[in-house]
């Protein structure tokens, strides 16, 4: 017995694209079943890149789990180390010097710029460009790894803060040469949305694909630029306030169709307030110590009890869970991974549509492999 | 010594040397090798270009390792990459998957340059160049263009790869669609100089106003528009950016070249360049005045060098479009063909018609003639692009 349909249907297409595909972002795979071009199904698959992360951070100290969290998302390896810290800060009653405030919140806002100018760039790959937007947001990015790498030693691995405070004190020149390209990155910017941002095809390709609502978002937990695509105000830095994000003159983009464009334009518009506070944290930077003179980074052994550090990371809301027995190791160790929680509509927003734009909506959710597989 | 009949005259020198019965053979023998030659060399520099102009445009410097054996101190800019790279792409394992149709796998590379090169059998490189002299020569040149559709299936088809036969599926329903907008932009010019020759059409577009404006069809509101549409379909044919779907990498890795390695991807490459290469000496021909100098006094530049000056300068546009712009998706380039293209090209028809019609309208009559023929492409075209793009804008944000 054969089915009968009363209109013509080929047969169903499954590809596997990945682990090994030159747009999933790493080493991700989308097992798709294709009605010609048409997506009917799709099954993200993942772990490939499983590092036992969290089972390693339980069996080592407090202050060794630090290098670890740098490879989590490692474009923003700042922000990671942040996250972390303000989890043992909670957990230890540790407080963090003005000085080493400011700097982390320049850490972060840089790392900020670093991840959006990355992804932007990704994002137009994905779209079809032959490497041309990809290697001017690049540029960018090396401009400011360089930074990252004299101040801490590393490009992206910084390892850079620490439970009460930060590890090393820049000098005035490196904080001279961060102002003069802060100042600069709005001509890259402006450079760029002149070239793209108005572009049929680029308008053509991502307004109204993937859209999300914002029902749909709040349900699955998306946090970041993709929740404040669809125009929820939901901004850590404001909803939280931790570290000294409550003396910074901000504002927060929202977006009203969640879609890709939205998407896209969220990562700009944000990339131009990060620049604001960049400016304002050199501007009022204080003199002072960068470390808690009572945070004590070997042997650390917080009380009994738990505690869960969070913080607007440039993919959305990162954050560590941390359960102390009074040892030296953490006896739970948990990440809430963005990437990870991003990524659970893919689906939902890829169903109907083509092959070409499932490779974009994934483009613009942002993932990086490292955080999603853990 | 005339340079330009040097090629010719050197020609005649050769083929006296044979016996009268065997000059027949040697004188196509020897356009086949000249053309093999100069456009084999030309495809390589193009492809060195190529990776050098792209470098530039993305601030990078492009390869410029590669110099000469035996000189190990001279680098030359690396202009002997393309050498480098053809060593190492015969030199490279041909691998061919198992489950791959072995035939069809082996065959369309070798199908594709063929048919790619056929076409410049008819292409009237200079004032007294031309291979073959046909009276349907844009027929045959078409014809011979769309056979690469073929190698193209059977590329996909026979690697039996999902990405490759989802790419040959696209690169059909491409071809297909862009070879309309292709042909009937070609149209025009067939109606206004009343021949299929290329070598005619050519030589229909000397003369200059004033010594400085040259009569070159581009230069007219039909012309102008033919060239455009031409244009677009040329980079739609030639699978370049915006429209190289059929190997989108961001998608399909390579496309139908996916299961396609060494030597055997080599030919494909080459046989875009040299369709690409084909179809720009093409559009050079019709709408940019072909062998003929832009103004009177330059005239004593040989003919075949303004050839190739204007190749070069489309190719490298073909170039610049490729380090700038973005990918179309399948649907909006079949609807840019067939809602956009082809319309404007039908119409473009029409006042190809009306000029051919008015070659007698003079005085004010004249610039009645040009605003006619002005408006029947320039308001198609503006309502059919604002159809095109109608619901797209950049917007504006609101903030929190």
């Amino acid at each position: 017995m054969r089915a009968v349909h009363d209109e013509f249907h080929g047969d169903l297409l499954e590809v596997s694209m990945g682990p090994q595909h030159p747009s999933t972002h790493g080493v991700f795979r989308m097992v798709v079943t294709l009605d010609g071009e048409q997506i009917v199904k799709l099954k993200p698959v993942f772990g490939y890149l499983h590092r036992n992360h969290e089972k390693i951070a339980e069996s080592t100290s407090y202050l060794s789990s630090m290098p670890y969290t740098d490879r989590l998302d490692y474009l923003c390896s700042m922000s990671n180390n942040w996250a972390y810290a303000l989890a043992v800060e909670k957990l230890g009653g540790l407080t963090v010097p003005d000085r080493a405030q400011y700097l982390r919140v320049i850490m972060a806002e840089l790392t900020r710029l670093v991840n959006h100018s990355c992804l932007v760039g990704f994002l137009f790959n994905d779209l079809g460009t032959s490497f041309t937007p990809l290697l001017y947001a690049f540029r960018e990015r090396e401009k400011i790894l360089d930074l990252f790498e004299s101040l801490s030693g590393s490009r992206m691995m910084c390892n850079y803060q620490r439970f009460g405070g930060c590890r090393v004190d820049p000098p005035p020149a490196w904080l001279a040469a961060a102002s003069a390209l802060v100042d600069n990155f709005p001509r890259f910017l402006d450079e760029y949305e002149t070239m793209l941002t108005g572009n049929e095809i680029m308008l053509a390709r991502t307004q109204g694909i993937g859209p999300m609502g914002a029902a749909q978002a709040i349900n699955a937990g998306i946090t970041g630029p993709c929740l404040r695509a669809t125009g929820v105000d939901y901004d850590l830095r404001k909803v939280d306030a931790y570290g000294f994000y409550p003396r910074f003159n901000f504002r927060v983009p929202l977006g009203a169709h969640g879609d890709t464009y939205d998407r896209y334009m969220m990562r700009i518009l944000e990339m131009r307030e990060s620049v604001k506070i960049l400016q304002q944290a050199f501007r009022e930077l204080p003199a002072g110590p960068i470390m808690d003179p009572k945070a004590k980074l070997r042997g650390f052994r917080p009380k009994v009890g738990e505690a869960y550090g969070r913080l607007e990371g440039p993919k959305g809301e990162l954050g560590f869970y941390l359960i102390s027995d009074g040892s030296t190791n953490p006896w739970r160790y948990r990440v809430r991974p963005p990437s990870l929680i991003n990524l659970t509509l893919l689906e939902e927003l890829c169903l109907g549509r083509t092959i070409a734009d499932a490779v974009v909506i994934l483009g613009s959710i942002d993932i990086v492999l490292g955080e999603v597989d853990r | 010594m005339n340079l330009e009949t040097l090629p010719l005259q050197l020609r005649n020198a050769i083929v006296d040397l044979f016996p009268p019965a065997l000059q027949w053979f040697v004188h196509h023998l020897l356009t086949i090798t000249v053309i093999l030659t100069v456009f084999g060399l030309f495809f390589a520099f193009t492809t060195i270009a190529e990776r050098k102009l792209l470098a530039r445009l993305q601030n990078r410097l492009g390869p410029n390792r590669a110099g000469l054996p035996w000189f190990p101190k001279l680098k030359l800019w690396g202009i002997t990459q393309p050498f480098a790279d053809a060593i190492k792409a015969i030199t490279k394992e041909d691998i061919v998957p198992a489950a791959a149709d072995k035939v069809l796998h082996f065959l369309a590379p070798v199908l594709i340059v063929a048919f790619s090169l056929l076409g410049f059998a008819v292409l009237p490189f200079g004032r007294n160049l031309i291979p073959v002299e046909l009276d349907a020569a844009l027929l045959y040149f078409f014809a011979a263009g769309a056979a690469t559709e073929l190698a193209i299936f059977m590329a996909g088809w026979g690697s039996r790869n999902k990405y490759s036969l989802l790419a040959a599926m696209r690169a059909l329903a491409q071809l297909i669609s862009y070879e309309l907008p292709l042909i009937l932009s070609v149209v025009p010019v067939v109606m206004v100089c009343g021949t299929l020759s290329t070598k005619a059409i050519a030589a229909a577009q000397g003369g200059w106003t004033f010594g400085l404006l040259p009569h070159w069809h581009v230069f007219t509101p039909w012309g102008f528009a033919a060239f455009i549409i031409f244009l677009i379909a040329t980079l739609a044919e030639s699978n370049r950016s915006p429209f190289d779907l059929p190997e989108a990498e961001s998608e399909l890795i390579a496309g139908h070249l996916t299961e396609y390695s060494g030597f055997k991807y080599a030919l494909f490459f080459m046989a875009e360049y040299f369709g690409l290469t084909a179809l720009s000496g093409l559009g050079v021909t019709l709408f940019l005045g072909g062998w003929q100098a832009p103004c009177e006094f330059l005239q004593f530049i040989p003919s075949y060098l303004w050839f190739m000056i204007k190749l070069v300068g489309m190719i490298v546009f073909f170039i610049w479009v490729r380090g700038t712009l973005l990918r179309l998706r399948i649907d909006q380039l079949t609807r840019l063909s067939w809602k956009f293209l082809v319309p404007l090209a039908l119409l473009n028809l029409g006042n190809g018609a009306f000029w051919a019609l008015t070659p007698d309208w003079t005085g004010p009559l004249v610039l009645a003639r040009w605003a006619i023929s002005a408006a029947i492409v320039v308001v198609p075209f503006v309502l059919l692009g604002r159809r095109l793009t109608a619901g797209q804008a950049p917007r504006s944000y609101r903030y929190a």
